[in-house]
């Protein structure tokens, strides 16, 4: 198992904040203890990067503001690497950037955070204004199979709470993971508690034997997960984004090895998926309608539901923290009630769902820009009920 | 007299310890400069492991023929994607600032899809070591066009001809920022090896350009022979000229033309993490803890 510790570091601002989503994740990823962040300025993350660039060299880690979101996704592939703790933050344009090299991360089982608060597009979009349109980008985005490990914030308290989660998931299981946050998480100020007694970290394994000593790289223990080494501590080990073996040795025209690699890259993590999936229920037990959202729209979700109960209707909600992997087995028990999926995007996570409930559902779009009001919400509810 | 050849073939290459030996035979294609210029690296290693232990050494290569070299040099190796290996050194680096790290890479590589990277290093002055092996063409994928390609040189990709000028590395890489900016030729193994060895010794970035013959891919076309005949050539229109104006040392590669070899710059400039020091004594005075 990797190594699990109390967090006890002096750099977390223990109490009470009034805070940002952005800020509160910046925060989180400091508790966690990310000491390198490589990024590139682009609305509405650059306040993560702002936060970070003057909170870290506070407590002895490195900002570094690359050319591109290209070069700032490949130097945390190489930071973490080095051992450090790292991460990136950006938006829909700069997530296009960085899937070649989230490619690499997956590839070469590196652990890293990446950042996405999500603004409308495609392309450069509305900048300065909401969109979730990126939740199957985060799921298909890099060419190749893969398997992902993301987290969709609903608050400022989550940005930092679910900040320190990916990166624990991350170091456990030498894997890229994802906060999926989007502009209004982002920008909501909230209360954020931090309580250092409830943080617990999870860092990397660590090689078994002593360098000099038989060692590949990427030979998994029985978890599926194999211990890292790190550059310069003497293991002389390869790394690639080939296909390679157990050694790290290339094997790109070996279709037996890539399918015993690729195999156990996907299985490490679906294999655990009960330990992985998060979500929240929200008056289930007789709903005869069923809200599925995540995110900022999670909480207009909540207060549409609140009004149909006021008038007597049963309507629970299921919001999803984990959209990947994505909580099958819980969506699939709800098909017998009727499906409602909110989204600010043209309906994406709700193909997923459809999937596992065997039925279409009921949509409620808005494709980028604004939330959809609560009003809206409730009127697909009056009408299904 | 009889020459015994037993003592000549010995069982090990005298570079096993710090080549995986377990990968050899390389991918790349007789006649190729790719083995010197690795040759020199290792020696260079050896030469400088009484003050730089071997694991505190890192080589990190992008994507094509010079890329493979990272695969084949028993340290701490990365292999990563096309154009990325100067910001992915960069990562390594500053977590590290220990590590004495040097990309290995390619012209295109560098040049055409990394290009972006390498000025923004040199600019930052991240203190990594940069060996640019320059066969002029894209070999691995067949000998296309590529950034360093010389005016009208034929490619499988500018089969007339090609219409575009070549960089002119040295130039650009001083033009950048680098502290240390050398050319040589896989003719110029010791000259090769020893810029290496005062790359390590360097703090900053450090660029050397190393014009290697890819007979295969850019040698046939253009009828500049085998290997062979290229080192052949290369002795011939070598010059060294240390103190040439690099503005004027871009390469035709015609047959008639010279080519300027030799360490053109050594100067002294604070790195990346010397000014992030500063920065960090300054925030943490400034704000402490918060």
């Amino acid at each position: 198992m990797s190594a699990q510790v109390q967090a006890t570091d002096q750099a977390i601002l223990v109490g009470q904040h009034f805070m940002s989503g952005d800020d509160a994740c910046a925060e989180g990823a400091i508790a966690a203890g990310c000491r390198f962040f490589a990024g590139y300025p682009i609305t509405p993350s650059s306040e993560i990067a702002e936060r970070m660039a003057r909170r870290l060299p506070q407590v002895g880690g490195i900002y570094l503001q690359m050319e591109d979101e290209i070069a700032s996704m490949a130097a945390i592939v190489g930071a973490s690497c080095a051992g450090a703790k790292a991460m990136t933050a950006t938006s829909g344009p700069g997530f296009s950037l960085m899937q070649e090299n989230i490619g690499l991360a997956f590839m070469t089982e590196t652990p890293c955070v990446i950042v996405n608060v999500q603004r409308g597009g495609p392309s450069t979009g509305m900048p300065t204004l909401i969109g979730q349109a990126d939740m199957m980008q985060v799921r298909f985005g890099s060419h190749g199979d893969y398997a992902v490990i993301a987290y969709a914030p609903a608050s400022p308290q989550e940005m930092f709470d679910y900040t320190i989660k990916a990166f624990n998931m991350a170091e456990r299981f030498r894997t890229p993971t994802f906060v999926m946050a989007d502009e209004l998480v982002g920008h909501t100020y909230e209360r954020v508690v931090i309580d250092p007694a409830k943080i617990e970290l999870v860092s990397r394994k660590r090689p078994h034997v002593k360098p000099g000593e038989r060692f590949w790289p990427f030979e998994p223990d029985p978890d599926l997960v194999p211990p890292m080494a790190l550059a310069g501590e003497g293991y002389r080990i390869h790394v690639t984004g080939l296909t390679h073996d157990e050694r790290g040795y290339p094997a790109a025209t070996e279709p037996e090895i890539q399918e015993r690699m690729l195999e156990r890259m996907l299985r490490k993590i679906l294999d655990r998926r009960d330990e992985i999936v998060e979500y929240e229920e929200v008056e289930l037990e007789d709903a005869e309608v069923v809200l599925i959202a995540y995110g900022s729209t999670a909480r207009a979700a909540l207060h549409a539901l609140r009004l149909a109960r006021e008038r007597g209707l049963k309507v629970g909600m299921l919001r999803l923290i984990t959209p990947w992997p994505f909580p099958d087995k819980r969506v699939a028990a709800l098909r017998e009630a009727e499906i409602i999926v909110p989204e600010v995007n043209a309906g994406q996570m709700a193909r997923e769902i459809e999937r596992w409930i065997r039925k279409p559902a009921h949509r409620v779009n808005r494709l980028g820009g604004e939330l959809l009001h609560p009003d809206e919400i409730l009127r697909k509810i009056e009408e299904v009920a | 007299m009889a020459l015994d050849l037993r003592e000549v073939i010995t069982e090990h290459h005298p570079e096993d310890e710090l080549l995986r030996e377990d990968r050899i035979p390389h991918i790349w294609c007789p006649g190729c400069g790719l083995g010197v210029a690795v040759t020199a690296y290792i020696e260079a290693l050896k030469l400088a492991s009484a003050q730089i232990p071997l694991e505190k050494q890192i080589v990190v290569s992008g994507i094509g023929c010079t890329g493979r070299v990272a695969g084949y040099i028993n340290v701490d190796s990365y292999h990563t994607t096309h154009g990325r290996a100067i910001p992915f050194a960069t990562g390594l680096k500053v977590a590290n600032p220990e590590l004495e790290i040097t990309v290995f890479s390619g012209d295109g590589d560098l040049f055409a899809i990394g290009g972006n990277h390498f000025i923004h290093a040199a600019r930052r002055n991240v203190d990594i070591n940069v060996i640019c092996c320059n066969n002029f063409n894209y070999g691995m994928t067949g000998g296309q066009v590529g950034p360093t390609t010389p005016e009208m040189a034929i490619t499988s990709t500018s089969p007339y001809g090609n219409m575009e000028e070549g960089f002119n590395l040295p130039y650009l890489a001083a033009a950048s920022g680098a502290v240390f900016v050398a050319r040589w030729t896989t003719l110029h193994f010791r000259k090769l090896r020893d810029a290496i060895s005062q790359a390590f010794a360097k703090r900053g970035f450090t660029f050397i350009e190393v014009i290697a013959p890819c007979p295969t891919s850019f040698g046939r076309p253009n009828e500049l022979g085998q290997g062979l005949d290229e080192m052949e050539w290369y002795r011939e229109s070598c010059v060294i000229d240390h103190q040439a104006n690099l503005r004027e040392i871009g390469l035709s590669m015609r047959k008639d033309s010279k080519i300027v070899v030799g360490n053109f710059l050594d100067i002294e400039r604070p790195t990346f993490l010397d000014r992030y020091q500063e920065v960090m004594k300054r925030a943490q005075a400034a704000g402490g803890k918060r």
